[in-house]
């Protein structure tokens, strides 16, 4: 199966196919990460700018470190403020990188679907390290991954996600990607969390804890977000935790084999009890160490899509005598 | 003034029962005679408009044009113009310009500006649409006002929106009411449902509408006071309003085109020519709402011609100011949408687009009977057009038709007795780019920003 998209916007609408070359092939460089000597020079000469619009440490370091791996000459920015309070918009800051030959674009930002905005005004590869409540695709990948790693083929698994689904990007490029890949997925947390209508995308809706992790392959907890707390949502991060949090009781009621996941940072105490977080069951540092892995084969497939089009470009030139 | 014969149309006139080949005469600014073969004199230029429809001139009665204040987006000439372009022969125009028209200077200011179709200035409700103290409405209306509205929002207090339509009522005006309850809103950009869900922008939820057109339907009861419900868009505003209507309340409402043509889906483009407010709804008040229109719980379409520039509309969505133009989309997203689907006949149509709409603001038109003002459209109703950039004639571009193909062709535009737009028609298919041979009557085309 070859990859010949240029962005990665999101995983809504990813065939198995697709997420699986992705998977194949973060494999592949998860053997280099490995290796002493951990850089390949497969991008040497292609430039990629990270543009976080929203604070970010571990995503904007592990697309740094995938990138630097590759041999990519890499730039970060990171402006805590939006485009529009800074005075230059979003399409004179994308005109502007434009402009120094960018080959691809790694967006971080708040509003849903500024990646998509990017990727209609720019010709470099976007891809979205997370947009407003849309999605995260390359962590719903890494998730993916570090699941197959443990389970094998995901097809018929049963994968629980607790928490903020209504806030949360992670939550829907799981969802996305684990449906395409024939994953049951159910939904648990509070009722002032979950989106409307979320059951539509095929997943299984609770506020049943206990139901919800009895026969669970993998328990993904979602992080609780201190600014969520303004006493509507939640009543009290007691009663969540009460609630909601995955503690030793709780695990001691799941399959003895059962996978716990967290994309991080973890609100140790809230979501998850810190002998869940650090105990056998956890996979959360392998998840980290994936997620480069995952993001070097994204940036690699993308960056081989936008070659083979620039190929096609210059052949069709070529014929017409340019 | 030229007296003008509009030969051999198909004459749509709800208010007289009209639905039959007419001629129609105008003269003195009035529709002068209607009748079989009216033969024209050297004084008349007569005008063959057989196989097309002719209609009371639209009224368009929610258009924002912006002027004082963003000029660069729309003044009320360029509205005017875009207004003819669309067979829109009057236009109430919107008070939440900067600064707002809450007194009778600005009405008077706006009521003046040179332009081809008839302005109806709607004035604030409260100045500087502040939502505090009531403007001086005797005043106001004295001076031209033809209703009072804080559009762009609700007037979040209870309190004043019943002393605004207890004082309204008093000076015979209707309250057009923006129904949003922002502490619901919560800086949403998109309908709630599936679509926000999957696209993952801020929800706004239906019931942040519907409990506005509660309260201000039961304050209109308590009152007495005339009340107009502006751009409904969800199946429970239009339950509300049905009910209101049964049980004898004063209320009166309009939909808008993009809620009957578009839907939340639309929005998962994050394409901001979607960003309306309130937002594009689910499929299934799309539906609610073709109810409405048939059953005649909404009483009117219009636009809510909204202009904005495209260095505000080029930004990420959440960031996008909401609105879209719509005054030259009017007349071809009905003819799509509502009448060509059956779903509501052309009569209907017209009675939505010009006749109520004239009746709920107490204009002269609406009408061409004979002695009303010889405000008149010509379309061709089965006439199709490629909606292009360079089509429109506003100063703004924010449309969310542009690459759509749309019936129902303006050909002609008749306001106050004299052409305002006319298309010059080369008798070959209207598809596609035809539209290039459009001219006007003053000759040159107007220019486009």
């Amino acid at each position: 199966m070859n990859w010949t998209s240029k962005h990665l916007l999101g995983l809504e609408g990813a065939s198995r196919e697709e997420i699986l070359t992705i998977l194949d092939t973060a494999a592949k460089f998860r053997e280099v990460l490995g290796r002493q000597v951990k850089k390949v020079p497969t991008l040497r000469g292609i430039t990629v700018v990270n543009l976080f619009f929203e604070a970010s440490t571990r995503t904007r370091m592990s697309f740094e470190l995938a990138e630097k791996r590759l041999s990519a000459d890499t730039l970060s920015f990171t402006a805590a403020t939006s485009s529009v309070k800074k005075g230059e918009t979003l399409r004179d800051t994308a005109r502007n990188i434009e402009a120094m030959m960018v080959d691809m674009v790694v967006i971080r930002h708040s509003s849903a679907g500024a990646p998509h905005f990017l990727a209609g005004h720019l010709d470099a590869s976007i891809i979205n390290a997370g947009d407003g409540a849309h999605e995260h695709p390359t962590q719903g990948l890494l998730d993916l991954f570090t699941m197959r790693d443990r389970l094998g083929e995901l097809e018929g698994r049963r994968v629980t996600i607790v928490g903020d689904v209504l806030h949360s990007r992670v939550a829907r490029s799981d969802v996305w990607g684990l449906t395409a890949l024939g994953a049951e997925v159910t939904l648990c947390g509070p009722s002032t969390f979950m989106p409307a209508e979320v059951e539509r995308i095929g997943v299984s809706v609770t506020s049943d804890l206990s139901e919800a992790v009895r026969d669970a392959d993998v328990v993904n907890v979602l992080r609780i977000q201190q600014e969520r707390l303004d006493g509507c949502y939640l009543p009290s991060l007691r009663e969540y935790s009460t609630l909601f949090g995955i503690t030793r009781d709780r695990v001691a009621q799941m399959k003895p084999d059962v996978v716990i996941m967290h994309p991080g940072p973890i609100n140790r105490g809230v979501e998850l009890a810190p002998d869940v977080a650090d105990g056998e069951r956890s996979v959360i540092l392998d998840q980290v160490t994936n997620g480069v892995a995952v993001r070097m084969a994204v940036i690699y497939l993308l960056s081989r899509a936008r070659a083979a089009e620039r190929v096609e470009e210059s052949e069709i030139l070529a014929e017409v005598g340019l | 003034m030229k007296r003008i014969l509009l030969k051999g149309g198909h004459v749509v006139d709800p208010a007289t029962g009209t639905d039959e080949r007419l001629d129609l005469l105008l003269a003195g600014g009035r529709v002068a005679a209607r009748g079989r073969d009216i033969a024209a004199d050297d004084a008349t230029e007569a005008i063959d408009v057989s196989g097309l429809v002719v209609c009371p001139g639209l009224v368009d009665m929610h258009v924002h044009l912006r002027e004082p204040g963003r000029e660069d987006e729309e003044t009320v000439e360029s509205g005017g113009r875009a207004a003819a372009h669309g067979g829109v022969t009057s236009v109430a125009s919107m008070p939440n310009t900067t600064p707002a028209v809450d007194t009778p200077a600005w009405v008077e200011f706006v009521r003046t500006r040179p332009c081809d179709v008839n302005v109806y200035p709607v004035a604030a409700i409260t100045v500087g649409r502040e939502g505090k103290v009531l403007t001086e409405m005797s005043e106001l209306a004295a001076a031209g006002a033809v209703a009072f509205s804080d559009d762009g929002c609700s007037v979040a207090s209870a309190h004043v929106m019943r002393m605004a339509l207890a004082y309204a009522g008093m000076v015979g005006r209707p309250v057009i009411a923006h129904c949003e309850d922002l502490d619901l809103v919560r800086g949403g950009t998109m309908n709630e449902g599936l679509a926000s869900t999957i696209a993952g922008l801020r929800p706004v939820p239906a019931v942040a509408e519907e409990v506005m057109v509660a309260r201000d339907i039961l304050l209109a009861r308590a009152t007495g006071g005339r009340l107009h419900v502006a751009h409904v868009s969800t199946r429970g505003s239009v339950e509300l309003v049905r009910r209101a209507k049964g049980d004898g309340i004063a209320v009166t409402c309009e939909t808008c085109p993009h809620y009957v043509s578009l839907t939340d889906d639309d929005v998962r483009s994050y394409d901001t020519s979607t960003r309306v407010n309130p937002p594009l709804r689910s499929a299934a008040d799309v539906e609610a709402l073709l109810e409405g229109l048939l059953d005649g719980t909404i009483d009117a379409v219009a636009s809510d011609h909204a202009p904005h520039s495209l260095e505000e509309k080029q930004v990420e969505f959440d960031a996008a100011p909401p609105g879209v133009i719509g005054l030259e989309t009017l007349l071809p997203v009905t003819m799509t949408h509502l009448v060509d689907p059956g779903t509501i006949t052309l009569a209907r149509a017209i009675e939505l687009l010009s006749l109520n709409p004239s009746r709920i603001l107490g204009l002269p038109g609406g009408t061409l009977a004979e002695g009303a003002p010889a405000d008149v459209t010509v379309f061709d109703a089965g006439g199709r057009q490629r909606i292009s950039d360079d089509w429109f004639l506003s100063k703004s571009r924010n449309s969310p038709y542009v690459g759509r193909t749309l019936t129902g062709r303006v050909r002609l535009t008749v306001c106050r007795g004299e052409i305002v737009f006319r298309e010059v028609h080369d008798a070959s298919d209207c598809d596609g780019d035809a539209l290039r041979d459009k001219s006007c009557e003053r000759g040159e085309l107007p220019v486009r920003a």
